[in-house]
């Protein structure tokens, strides 16, 4: 008899190796055929006919015109949604009242509805033909077939991820580091900005890095309200559209390959924020 | 500081957490709240605190009325149960922050502020943990790093809720002559919750035994031993 345990085929923990590699494969392949691929064909077709027609291609005022559309679109509607979505963040999280259930469900209803319907809704309620959206166009501020009609639709369907990141963070964090610097003399405020901000900093920039990337991306919603009118309202994803359907490959590949460059520079900004201050963020999944 | 609670009741919407109850605590007396959990000990805790408002009655300190006073009015040092430091700052920063906290015309220069920090770090006896982070200190550390903390604001007088309900049993009694110093050193009022009736009875000059929102007897550890005044506090202190 010796003292050694019977040797397992495999610690129990591990899958087998064979198990281990299919599983690995399969992640890889789904992730080429999904991700990779199309990636490299956007820059692929974009540079197909040499770098040069594809920036030219980007110099065209309505290419022009689309970028700045859109980032404009973006950098309203992100820092309007990061602040609506702490607030309600905050109110859920961290206070009991009477039709908490009904306030989720409404944060919600972005991800459930449909962004044409999103679209067609904001057109009922601000367009030319509804008694609000009149006497807004009589004013000369209309909003439908116009920027802030873009930025309103960009908001609505952005409007959950900065709320949904930030609300099982906060629960989980209670209201106890609160209450501590509240009888420690801070006001309101400094609590907010010393205690709470700090707490919630990384789960609230993931929640604004897929916001941003929502709201220059978005297709459907913008495409109703925006009316298309090229160079005026017709964002970078809404142009890429229309140059594919006429044909100009080139032209749309190269708009769509800037589109995804912006997508890239956001993660690549959040994996540098998360290598600078991996520290901090040890520390506070540690605790 | 003496405080007074007068007929102070509190319900949180149809549960009454506290019947109104009354109980007038001597200047610099160590005070122990001690009950099982439903009791309403944390609740009058709170509500002394500024954390909580009663619903009727009226708290006094030094015989003026505070049961209007915010939070920040009161200057009460409390420790939280599970000791609520702040877990991205340092405990350096977490000792500074209620001198930081103050406002411009009061806020004590930043050497001032370093020197009182050190002296509070010398005081809980860990004089050499100030850069270190929450998550890097052991349960009896976080306690007393909390306690450092809440001397820090200068407070009128001390509010532990249960202060060491969250360490093991040989830790906790170390604690135990600890907070005992620090009362003795510093002479503030200070009043704990806590379940433990070992932990009442051996740290506390005074004891108030609740029940079900209501105080049962209040008394020196001594006479509650010897004479306790229902049946409900003869069976909790045979626990």
């Amino acid at each position: 008899m010796s003292d050694a345990a019977p040797a397992l085929p495999h610690p129990v923990t591990t899958e087998r190796p064979l198990t281990r590699w299919l599983l690995i494969g399969l992640v890889i392949a789904v992730l080429g055929v999904l991700l990779f691929a199309p990636l490299i064909t956007v820059f692929a077709e974009a540079l197909r006919g040499g770098p040069g027609a594809a920036v030219a291609s980007l110099g065209v005022p309505e290419a022009r015109s689309a970028i700045r559309l859109t980032l404009m679109v973006a950098a309203i509607s992100v820092p309007l949604n990061a602040a609506f979505g702490i607030a309600a963040a905050w109110l859920v999280a961290k206070y009991d009242f009477r039709g908490k259930t009904l306030l989720l469900t409404l944060i919600d209803i972005p991800f459930s509805v449909s962004p044409v319907v999103a679209g067609l809704c904001l057109v009922l309620t601000f367009g030319a033909h509804s008694a609000l959206g009149g006497w807004l166009v009589a004013q000369g501020h209309p909003i439908i077939f116009a920027f802030p009609g873009i930025v309103l639709a960009s908001m609505f369907v952005t409007f959950p991820f900065v709320a949904r990141e930030l609300i099982p963070v906060m629960v989980e964090q209670g209201r106890a580091e609160e209450e501590a610097a509240l009888t420690l003399g801070a006001s309101g405020w400094r609590v907010f900005r010393s205690v709470t901000l700090p707490n919630i900093r990384w789960a609230l920039l993931y929640g604004v890095l897929l916001s941003n990337a929502r709201a220059m991306g978005e297709f459907g919603a913008v495409a109703v309200v925006s009316g298309k009118i090229r160079g005026v309202t017709a964002t970078m994803p809404i142009t890429i559209e229309m140059l594919y359907n006429e044909y100009l490959s080139t032209a749309a590949f190269a708009l769509a390959a800037v589109l995804a460059l912006l997508a890239l520079v956001t993660l690549g900004l959040k994996t540098l924020l998360e290598l600078r201050h991996a520290d901090a963020l040890a520390a506070a999944r540690r605790h | 500081m003496h405080i007074d609670i007068d007929e102070l009741s509190k319900e949180f919407g149809a549960t009454a957490a506290l019947h109104p109850v009354s109980l007038s605590v001597p200047s610099g007396a160590l005070v122990a709240l001690l009950g099982p959990s439903g009791s309403g000990k944390t609740t009058l805790l709170r509500i002394l605190g500024g954390l909580e408002f009663p619903t009727a009655g009226r708290v006094m300190f030094d015989g003026q009325d505070a049961t209007n006073l915010t939070v920040q009015q009161r200057r009460a040092g409390f420790v939280f149960q599970s000791y609520a430091l702040f877990r991205h700052m340092t405990v350096f920063d977490n000792i500074a922050y209620g001198l930081k906290a103050r406002p411009r015309a009061s806020r004590p220069p930043r050497a001032e502020i370093a020197r009182r920090v050190t002296n509070l770090l010398a005081l809980i006896q860990l004089p050499d943990i100030g850069t270190r982070y929450p998550s890097q200190l052991s349960g009896g550390q976080r306690q007393r790093v909390a306690l450092a903390r809440a001397l820090a604001i200068e407070p009128r007088m001390l509010l532990l809720d249960e202060p060491f309900g969250a360490l093991d049993a040989k830790v906790r009694k170390e604690l135990r002559q600890g907070l005992r110093d620090i009362h003795d050193t510093t002479g503030l009022t200070t009043l704990f919750v806590t379940h433990d009736q070992d932990e009442a009875m051996e740290l506390a000059d005074l004891v108030v035994v609740m029940s079900m929102g209501r105080i049962e007897q209040i008394g020196k550890p001594a006479d509650i031993r010897a004479r306790p005044a229902t049946p409900f506090v003869r069976e909790f202190i045979a626990a």
